[in-house]
């Protein structure tokens, strides 16, 4: 028996992520919890962060709610977290979303698309938030990675988003999308994983996804 | 490249899945789970429940049906249909709701659309715009069923919506819903054009060509039918295949 922790601190719909990891969870001795207790994240052997809305009231929120320093010790120690949307952009040293400072867990920053006036391969207008599903092509020197387990290059996973992240190492990209040039839609290193897409709004590889992380041991992590 | 969406819309009445022209003749389409279902396994890319429930009290109904859908279906999930206050957006995204569409509340409080979108963020704030033909080449917005005119162009309202902090334009042509003459194509070209958000076609469909001339002569976003699928004349995977051959990124 483990626990993961789908972080609930008052931000959005965090339902929708405790349901589809509910879902991946079924038929495995895996026990899904939603809260933000510093005990329960202590408790926890992994943790989902996710995030929606503007980062600095993601960023304000997680902090009143008392889990970000058990978060970040939990991390250190070793604990797989899986960051999703603004709980990935949050895990950057800053973003330029009202000019917010992030946890810094991964070097590198969170830009906005700058795409106004210009057009797509067929034509159209690039739109800002993209919004939609848009392919996932995986980093090359992340096709191993325990979590792409049973997941195709270049399938289509499902975003919302005007704001995207910028790794200062190349190493952490796990996967890249186009929207106007190409950006890391999904980082790894140790023991954190993140997507800038929602698996939890990505129908059947989404909860693959999921999936792959109740059972994703990287090296360091609490048994 | 990002893919084209197509959204199959329900309507709901009284907590049930109905279907009929124009609202007139409504029949029960089903159970709404079973045709969420069936809608995602055929690769719909988002679903848009829309409830027609006349009487505030019945309102409440659509939420067990979103909880139960959100629970099983793991695509995005748009209700829209008499949501009025930024309370409503907080108990439809609590059931499972990714985004939540306003109209008429939309136009007698613009801010509305600012404070939804403050609180919850313009990913999940949708705006819907009926517009009928002006015949002075413009559109005009109409509210409440399509029964008001409000006097606004549609294209300078999407603009403002925008500025708003909607995230999202769902434009109806009122001229075309419930015809199946297509999408009014000038129209969703004119408000495509005009804001930086996408745009999703909406009121017409007749066919599977309606859908990618939307997307390649109206410039939109996303397509949502309704009465193509519910009765059976085309399945998703069906709609899907022919926008592909048609040259149209989309997810199969």
């Amino acid at each position: 028996m483990s626990t993961v922790l789908v972080l609930d601190y008052g931000m959005g719909n965090l339902r929708s992520v405790a349901q589809a990891v509910q879902e991946a969870a079924k038929g495995s001795d895996v026990r899904v919890e939603v809260g933000h207790d510093p005990d329960q994240v202590r408790a926890a052997d992994r943790i989902v962060l996710p995030g929606q809305g503007a980062m600095r009231d993601c960023m304000a929120h997680f902090a009143q709610s008392g889990a970000r320093e058990a978060v970040l010790s939990a991390v250190t120690a070793g604990k797989p977290l899986m960051g999703v949307c603004v709980g990935m952009q949050m895990l950057l040293e800053h973003s330029e979303e009202q000019d917010t400072p992030g946890l810094g867990l991964l070097p590198g920053r969170v830009r906005r698309f700058q795409l106004a006036g210009r057009y797509q391969a067929d034509g159209s207008r690039f739109k800002v938030p993209q919004m939609g599903w848009n392919r996932v092509d995986l980093a090359a020197g992340h096709l191993g990675h325990p979590m792409w387990a049973g997941i195709p290059g270049g399938a289509y996973f499902y975003f919302v988003h005007s704001y995207y992240a910028a790794p200062s190492r190349p190493e952490d990209v796990a996967a890249t999308t186009d929207y106007g040039g190409a950006f890391a839609c999904a980082l790894a290193r140790d023991n954190i994983f993140a997507t800038q897409f929602h698996p939890e709004k990505s129908a059947e590889l989404g909860l693959r996804l999921y999936r792959n992380f109740l059972t994703w041991n990287p090296q360091g992590a609490s048994p | 490249m990002l893919a084209k969406r197509l959204i199959p819309c329900l309507d709901v009445k009284d907590g049930r899945v109905v279907k009929g022209i124009n609202f007139v003749g409504l029949r029960d389409a089903g159970d709404p789970v079973e045709i969420a279902r069936r809608y995602n396994e055929q690769g719909a890319d988002e679903l848009t429940f829309l409830d027609i429930t006349a009487t505030h009290e019945g309102r409440d109904l659509i939420l067990p049906i979103i909880e139960a859908v959100a629970a099983q279906v793991f695509i995005p999930l748009t209700v829209g249909g008499g949501v009025r206050e930024v309370a409503d957006v907080r108990r439809l995204l609590n059931a499972g709701a990714d985004k939540v569409s306003f109209n008429s509340a939309a136009v007698a409080r613009p801010e509305l659309i600012r404070e939804a979108s403050d609180k919850y963020g313009s990913q999940c704030i949708v705006v819907a715009i009926d517009a009928k033909d002006n015949g002075l080449g413009g559109w005009n917005v109409f509210t409440h069923g399509g029964r008001k005119d409000t006097g606004l162009d549609a294209v300078a309202w999407a603009q403002t919506m925008q500025a708003q902090g909607a995230g999202e334009i769902l434009l109806t042509s009122m001229d075309r819903d419930g015809t199946r003459a297509g999408f009014n194509v000038p129209l969703t070209r004119a408000v495509s054009d005009a804001v930086d958000v996408p745009v999703i076609a909406s009121g017409g469909v007749g066919n599977l060509q309606h859908l990618v001339d939307g997307i390649r002569l109206g410039g939109a976003d996303a397509v949502l039918a309704a009465s193509i699928f519910h009765d059976g004349q085309h399945s998703i995977g069906e709609a899907k295949a022919f926008m592909r051959d048609a040259g149209i990124a989309v997810r199969l």
